[in-house]
């Protein structure tokens, strides 16, 4: 035990986390060179296409250190904010953690967070300033936000550029030297905390985990001590390159376990591996069931593959535990499902993975929030649809969730984050500075103004330089209202949506006149009208559509007329009818996209 | 059997057009060496050597001289029967017609002229960018008819942006006075790449309003009916029967051969088209190659060609001929079928369908509605 060093990367987006996995799996012979592929951890295709690590993985190295061989765990985390208890249960499985900071950037919310995260777990923290080769770097400044947040020796960080190799080395003596060999008791009860499963369509789900307690051997009965499930460890050992099966793992090392677990749901990150006969007598702290916090309906766009959607979401969920979804109903989409995401991004990927992998063309609507609404008649229920919404006359009082923002930029982009905070319902809690130039922003706002398009918006008025994280804060009144979209008098139930009532004007009429954009002209005349209740408060025309016919059809003509028609053709069996009202689905992606 | 000739060369460029077209004449000799070696090649392309029109367009193909013509006549000569009452038209622009030309074009066997008047309007003629005047068209078309040329076609261009209809009907009005006996009239369409495209783009022209276009196609149908012309294509009109041949096979799926840059050919099985550039078409068939694409048409695709080019005359689209394409008992053609029929914008005669006067203003729509996919 005394030779294993458990570790995990903290790092932002884009700062080289990968790229440094890479390097330390090749300085450790891990892999040749000729096996080295570009962010190698990363193995969907998605998640190197948009370099992002979207699931965490872990991976075994050896090292040989003064004569002596040491076994190197490398905890993979995701870096999302998304996908923050994930990180949560990887940094529980460590002893120490490498912070990278990009010398060009300097330090990010997420990284902020996570950092705290790690020290709230007693990991030591070993600072890495990566990416000391680029012209703008500013090692000296970095040097100062990291000396000033973690109190360190500025000499015991480490300076690198993983991209072309510089202090690699260094990285790997200061992992053996600095972070403290695991503890634990070889001989007691099995405590295996689970921090992260991987999908085998062959072999069912293979659950990664570290053993904090005991040791795990090939054949043993165990127990999921949150799930109570039992199974038999059919195979279990240590992540290589590839899979290599042993015998046993023990205490205070990282490994796997098959045992033919067919559902993804089964396995909980946070989750305690103990025997079946002589059980822990008690589960590792901190777990905790991660609840969704985005709902939105997922259609398919063709009607009659809805059951071609429901293999895919089943088989999508098999490696995606988090993706919670159940069959919903809408008179414009017909049947779909009602999916609930960790956040934006997650819902993003799933959509990106349904349509890439399973070849699914879906709509998504509106995402909402849990609201919850308190009844006159006392009763209290939750809300995360907007068909879900009780009869106004009903409702006594809504509420709607808050977080805790915190937002790191540049001094220069700190009055229109703040504009834009408070157009979406932000208070500002605190303003600190964490250098002359990077300063970190506290608001209080309402979840729903965040999961809209928020994120897109900040990155786009701080140029990309600024970063966020948050928390949830609880729940708290609101004046919300639903906003209703009809089509020549008949609801659009897909377009819904509850919004604060000092909104409800502005989004009404920005949506009509999207839709008047989107809506392709018919042969009579469409209105299209926002309403709250009974009450209309927009409204827009789409005039009818008079001539519609080519004015030249010879023989250069045909072929390129014909292809026209025959796509206009294709692009009207995928718009949905609405009363008489022909939809193309791009309208219901409009909402998404409205400012 | 027919054939086309494209000749890619005008003198300016109109703002409307997306034809293709070089302004370039340095190539023309070139060029006319090219057609003829077109020809030798295709010249057992179409089933029969039996031909019933030609049709040189462009372009402007009234910009050839004497000797390009007796070179290309006579190459045709050689390799086709033409037959003896074949229709042999030439497009021609109003400032490249004089009584000399006219003779000549008349010796070498042109019985059809189709003259691209456009508009009468000077303003007008500005906008569009024509290299002529109103007063030259109508000279034009006078001396053309006394030169002898009975089957006289004119074309026409409505919707052209206006506060008002009235240059319009006084367009057609000049038109219709004129003992001609076709008209075709097309509504102003801009094309991406096109000057008019490029205004639009840059948002310095108002696209054309389809209530705007449809007021003055009703004006058209009105005064072409007063006139004695008969619609037989939805934006040709004919008077005595006086369809245009060539442009009529298209639509009736016949068989042509199409010499020259952009040009197509349709085989009745396949359709091709040449690379629409002057100097790759040179420098191929320089070499003895035909630069061209080849679409080969299924069995769904040539019903749905059936409709769009059937539906657009007074043919109609023939119910039996498209049941040897595609199943015609297909419930969602039929309920498309229906639906038309009950709002009247097409009826059922002889088992074949036709667009009634308000299906003809959305006839895209229609056809796109009833393809098969």
């Amino acid at each position: 035990m005394k030779n294993i060093r458990n570790f995990c990367i903290i790092a932002h987006i884009d700062h080289g986390k990968s790229t440094l996995a890479d390097r330390l799996l090749e300085f450790t012979g891990t892999v040749t060179q000729r096996e080295m592929q570009a962010q190698l951890l990363d193995d969907m295709d998605l998640e190197r296409e948009r370099g992002i690590t979207i699931k965490s993985h872990a991976i075994q190295m050896d090292y040989l250190y003064n004569g002596e061989k040491y076994t190197l765990n490398l905890i993979d985390t995701p870096g999302h904010i998304d996908f923050s208890y994930e990180v949560s249960r990887s940094i529980a499985a460590c002893e120490g953690a490498l912070l990278i900071v990009d010398a060009a950037q300097g330090i990010e919310a997420q990284t902020i967070s996570n950092l705290f995260l790690a020290l709230e777990h007693d990991l030591e923290i070993i600072p890495v300033i990566n990416k000391i080769d680029l012209p703008g770097a500013m090692i000296e400044e970095v040097k100062d936000q990291v000396v000033d947040l973690i109190g360190i020796d500025p000499d015991s960080i480490v300076l690198a550029s993983a991209k072309e190799g510089i202090g690699i080395t260094d990285i790997l003596e200061a992992i053996v030297n600095r972070i403290p060999a695991p503890v634990g008791d070889p001989k007691g009860e099995l405590q295996g905390l689970i921090f992260d499963s991987v999908f085998n369509s062959y072999r069912g789900i293979e659950v990664i985990f570290r053993v904090k307690s005991g040791s795990i051997r090939k054949g043993d009965k165990v127990k999921f001590m949150a799930t109570g499930k039992e199974y038999e460890a059919d195979e279990i050992g240590t992540l290589r390159l590839k899979k290599q099966p042993k015998d046993v793992i023990e205490c205070g090392d990282v490994g796997y376990l098959i045992s033919g677990i067919k559902i993804a749901k089964e396995v909980k990150v946070g989750d305690t591996i103990t025997h079946l006969l002589h059980p822990a007598k008690e589960a590792i702290k901190g777990f905790e069931e991660v609840k969704p916090m985005v709902f939105a309906g997922i259609y398919p766009v063709d009607t009659t593959e809805f059951e071609d959607l429901r293999d895919a979401m089943d088989k999508l969920q098999l490696n995606d535990a988090s993706l919670v979804w159940e069959p919903e109903t809408s008179a414009a989409l017909g049947f779909g499902f009602r999916c609930g995401f960790l956040g934006m991004l997650h819902m993003e990927i799933v959509q990106e993975r349904l349509e890439r992998e399973f070849d699914m063309t879906v709509i998504t609507t509106v995402p909402s929030v849990k609201f919850f609404v308190n009844l006159k008649n006392g009763g209290r229920v939750a809300v995360s649809a907007p068909s879900e919404m009780p009869d106004p006359n009903s409702i006594n009082t809504l509420e709607e969730p808050f977080i805790n923002a915190q937002i790191i930029t540049a001094a220069e982009y700190v009055g229109p984050i703040i504009t834009l905070c408070m157009d979406k319902r932000g208070l500002i809690k605190n303003q600190i500075y964490l250098t002359s130039n990077r300063v970190e922003l506290t608001f209080d706002m309402p979840l729903a103004e965040v999961v809209f398009d928020f994120f897109d918006k900040l990155k786009t008025i701080s140029r990309g330089y600024a970063s966020l994280d948050y928390s949830l804060s609880g729940f708290r009144e609101s004046h919300l209202v639903k906003l209703d979209i009809l089509l020549n008098g008949d609801p659009v139930d897909a377009l819904s949506a509850i919004v604060h009532r000092d909104k409800a004007y502005d989004w009404g009429k920005k949506l009509c006149e999207k839709l008047k954009e989107l809506l392709p002209r018919q042969q009579f005349e469409i209105a299209i009208q926002a309403a709250i209740g009974a009450k209309v408060i927009a409204r827009e025309t789409v005039k009818a559509m008079r001539k519609d016919v080519t004015a030249k059809c010879y023989g250069g003509d045909i072929s390129r007329k014909r292809k026209l028609l025959e796509k206009q053709k294709k692009g009207k069996k995928r718009m949905r009818q609405i009363g008489n009202v022909e939809v193309p689905q791009e309208a219901f992606m409009a909402v998404l996209k409205i400012n | 059997m027919h054939l086309y000739f494209h000749i890619p060369f005008c003198k300016q460029a109109c703002h409307y057009c997306d034809f293709h077209f070089s302004v370039n004449l340095r190539e023309k000799d070139n060029l006319v060496k090219a057609l003829l070696q077109e020809i030798e090649l295709q010249k057992n392309y179409l089933i029969s050597k039996n031909i019933n029109s030609i049709y040189f367009g462009g372009g402007t193909p009234s910009l050839l001289q004497p000797a390009d013509f007796e070179l290309i006549l006579n190459k045709i000569n050689t390799h086709f029967q033409v037959s003896s009452d074949a229709e042999i038209t030439l497009e021609a622009n109003p400032d490249d017609i004089n009584i000399s030309r006219l003779k000549d074009w008349k010796t070498w066997g042109f019985n059809r002229l189709s003259i691209g008047i456009q508009t009468f309007n000077e303003s007008h003629l500005k906008f569009l960018n024509r290299a002529h005047t109103s007063n030259e068209s109508q000279t034009a078309i006078s001396k053309a008819l006394q030169a002898g040329f009975e089957d006289l076609s004119i074309d026409l261009i409505y919707a052209i942006p206006s506060d008002n209809n009235e240059i319009w009907k006084l367009d057609l009005a000049t038109a219709l006075k004129f003992p001609i006996n076709h008209l075709s009239a097309y509504s102003l369409t801009i094309e991406e790449k096109t000057v008019f495209g490029k205004r639009l783009q840059k948002k310095i022209m108002e696209p054309i309003s389809d209530q705007f276009s449809a007021a003055q196609y009703e004006i058209l149908i009105e005064y072409s009916a007063k006139a004695g012309f008969e619609q037989y294509e939805i934006s040709n009109f004919a008077r005595n029967g006086k369809y245009a041949k060539h442009n009529t096979s298209y639509w009736k799926n016949e068989p042509y051969l199409g010499i020259g840059p952009s040009a197509h050919s349709f085989n009745g099985e396949n359709r091709q088209w040449n690379i629409s550039s002057n100097g790759a078409y040179i420098k191929n068939l320089g070499l003895g190659k035909i630069p061209f694409t080849k679409e080969i048409l299924t069995l769904k695709e040539k019903a749905n060609e059936l409709l769009m080019t059937g539906l657009r005359t007074k043919w109609g689209a023939n119910m039996n001929e498209l049941a040897t394409l595609v199943e015609i008992k297909d419930e969602e053609f039929e309920r498309t079928l229906l639906h038309y029929f009950q709002k009247d914008f097409l009826l059922l005669q002889d088992n074949t369908i036709h667009l009634t006067e308000k299906g003809k203003l959305i006839a895209d729509r229609i056809s796109s509605d009833l393809f098969f996919t």
